[in-house]
């Protein structure tokens, strides 16, 4: 915000205003409202109704009833949270599983990103559109086209069959190996671009300045290069590991019924036991659980950032 | 070029005539595979009234669309124990029984069944029933279990001294508690209709002790896995089994599928027709209701799709080797083991899920 035009005027103009209140507005209408309304029915309680849960508030009945409905709130189901070790074993194994996710992408990817910022500058842009070109199919059809691949009569089995490299077919489908090929598959452009993006920066002089003094080339990416791309690699493994421990999708179609995951646990609490306010408190919690950290380690990056200075 | 023009604006004209005609619209949202198309085609050329046509694949999802509300659908399709708690929430509207001029041709005896779910079916006709059992391959059972294999009752699932033998050629089991908890119950000899958290214990504990051989909970993969042949035993719906048979003899890949009702009884359910009370298009579902319930419709339907209809006037339309086949209409004798079940409450249904969860996932 700081570089923005307004702010060399120590009075803001109307323009200025409008121009911030636009992504506030937005966060406000899509992000905190929102939460709100799932806030309110995690408050709530079940009942067998057109929606299914008690109270709803309708603002044409008065402020009487407004307030009436206000007591019926209860933290009953945050209670239910805790006593029931299910969810916390879904979150424990959600985290897992996309933190080994999001190792495994970085592995992939931080090659794949080295590569594209290394390569000759004319390739770039073709590079860059390989990356992103998978998006312009349908996530849920690509997903499908992994169960084909990794099924026991699957693709994959076939060819290291016909390579005989294994005599029986590998069971990957259904496991939890499956959902990792999956995660990595799917959220590997969300890592490769902004690595890529850091590295693509990263000043070549400072290389060659470390192989005139003699330098090999290996020590000067552990000292130099992976310590500058560094912003990139955090940057890409949150795009990563945030979106990976609510993942429903990939779990539910490559992963088996053992598989625990919080977005499975919310699935089968909303649509099974058709209990919203349960369901909503799972993701509030599921929210808190990980915006605090995220907000934590921000902090402490940004004071290790100004003690640099 | 005047005579150009003149054909063109006739043609327009047409159109225009062609766009009112099909301006009214019928919104149905069934289960997937459930219905013979041709049905519906018949169905907009006579009316005028266009089908846009949606599919599910869980009673779940459909519940979840429907207490959300203004689902813009004017017909859906719910099973029994769920339609019964959708009528609680006042999800459906009672049927203009004087637009229903073919309820006649409904069957009595099933009607009175479904009297459990929609009491005198006020909100609901029967569009298919059919019963939860083994779907097996009779080869590979065969093979493993010899030729006394117990394929006529439960005890190939529950029985674990079976399994053992069967789980090297896979078994599936439908991802639906509110099915496998009852048939687990009824297996132990308890009322598998029991709403006793005790009891549901009771049944999760033998359904963990078939768990390690089971290799999959899906309601609707096993159709195609029995057909090719990937697994020997699934536990799945009736119809969907005969799919399989079908789908293998039609490829000729030397796979014979068989559907049993097992000795011990099986659960009888009821897909029922209801309109929502939002719905945008009363009079069009009405009359797409109607047009389901004439009788070569229905038969029409059941012949497609191997399920056993609520219509007694179909009888004489449907093939013999659906009319014929007591895995689709069961014998006198084996309709009195048929069980059925009501819905669960709330605090009973989490139970049952939390039961199954651990199944499924092995805890």
């Amino acid at each position: 915000m700081s570089g923005g035009p307004a702010s060399s005027t120590p009075k803001r103009s109307l323009g200025g205003w409008a121009l911030i209140a636009v992504p506030y507005l937005w966060l406000f209408v899509f992000f905190l409202a929102p939460f709100f309304i799932v806030f309110k029915i995690s408050l709530s309680q079940v009942a067998i109704a057109i929606p299914p849960y008690f109270p709803t508030f309708d603002l044409a009945e008065g402020w009487a009833a407004l307030v009436e409905n206000l007591r019926e709130l209860s933290a009953e189901n945050y209670l239910w949270l805790t006593q029931d070790d299910l969810y916390w074993k879904s979150y424990m194994s959600s985290v897992i599983i996309a933190g080994v996710s999001t190792m495994l992408t970085l592995l992939v990817g931080y090659p794949i990103a080295y590569g594209m910022a290394r390569s000759p500058k004319a390739w770039r842009p073709t590079l860059l559109m390989l990356v992103i070109l998978p998006f312009w199919t349908s996530f849920l059809i690509r997903v499908y086209a992994w169960i084909g691949i990794l099924k026991n009569e699957g693709l994959l089995n076939q060819l290291l069959l016909t390579l005989g490299v294994i005599s029986e077919p590998l069971t990957i489908l259904n496991t939890n190996i499956a959902v990792y090929i999956g995660i990595v598959y799917s959220y590997l452009p969300f890592l490769v671009l902004p690595l890529y993006a850091s590295l693509e920066k990263l000043d070549e002089s400072l290389l060659e300045a470390a192989e005139d003094l003699g330098c090999p080339p290996w020590q000067a990416f552990w000292k130099i290069t992976l310590p500058l791309s560094l912003p990139g690699i955090i940057a890409g493994c949150f795009l990563v590991f945030i979106p990976a421990v609510g993942e429903f999708v990939i779990p539910d179609l490559l992963g088996g019924s053992d598989t625990l995951m919080i977005g499975k646990t919310l699935w089968v609490e909303f649509f099974a036991n058709r209990d919203w306010p349960v369901s909503s408190a799972v993701a509030v919690i599921l929210l808190l659980l990980l915006v605090i950290p995220i907000v934590l380690f921000q902090n402490q990056q940004q004071k290790m950032a100004e003690k640099d200075r | 070029m005047i005579k150009g023009l003149m054909a063109g604006a006739a043609a327009v004209g047409m159109m225009a005539g062609l766009a009112q005609a099909q301006d009214r619209t019928v919104n149905v949202y069934n289960w997937s595979d459930y219905i013979d198309e041709s049905i519906l085609e018949d169905f907009t050329k006579e009316t005028g009234i266009k089908v846009v046509y949606d599919v599910f694949d869980s009673n779940e999802i459909l519940e979840t669309k429907l207490l959300a509300g203004g689902t813009g659908y004017d017909v859906v399709v719910p099973t029994g124990s769920f339609l019964s708690r959708q009528i609680q929430a006042g999800v459906f509207a009672k049927l203009d029984k004087s637009q229903l001029s073919n309820l006649d041709n409904m069957w009595a005896d099933i009607e009175a069944r479904v009297e459990k779910y929609d009491p005198g079916n006020e909100y609901s006709i029967n569009y298919m029933w059919g019963t939860t059992g083994l779907g097996y391959n009779v080869d590979k059972v065969t093979a493993a279990l010899g030729d006394g294999a117990p394929v006529d009752s439960w005890s190939l699932l529950f029985d674990t001294a079976n399994l053992e033998k069967l789980q090297g050629c896979g078994i599936h089991v439908l991802d639906a508690p509110t099915e496998l908890i009852p048939a687990a119950l009824n297996y132990l000899g308890m009322d598998p209709d029991s709403k006793d958290a005790g009891d549901i214990e009771k049944a999760g504990e033998l359904l963990k002790t078939i768990r390690p051989y089971i290799q999959k909970f899906h309601s609707s993969e096993y159709i195609n896995a029995l057909a090719n042949g990937d697994i020997c035993l699934a536990v799945g719906w009736s119809g969907d089994v005969l799919q399989a048979r079908d789908r293998a003899a039609e490829a000729d890949n030397n796979v014979t599928v068989a559907y049993s009702i097992p000795k011990e009884g099986a659960l009888m359910w009821f897909d029922q027709m209801a309109i929502p009370a939002d719905a945008p298009n009363m009079a069009e579902a009405h009359e797409f209701l109607n047009f389901i319930m004439r009788p070569e419709v229905m038969a029409k339907a059941s012949n497609y799709v191997y399920y056993a209809n609520g219509n007694e006037a179909s009888k004489p339309f449907l093939n013999d080797d659906v009319i014929g086949d007591p895995a689709i209409y069961p014998t006198e004798e084996s309709v009195k083991n048929l069980y059925t079940v009501t819905a669960y409450g709330p605090r009973v249904q989490r139970t049952v899920t939390r039961t199954w969860t651990a199944v499924k996932s092995g805890q």
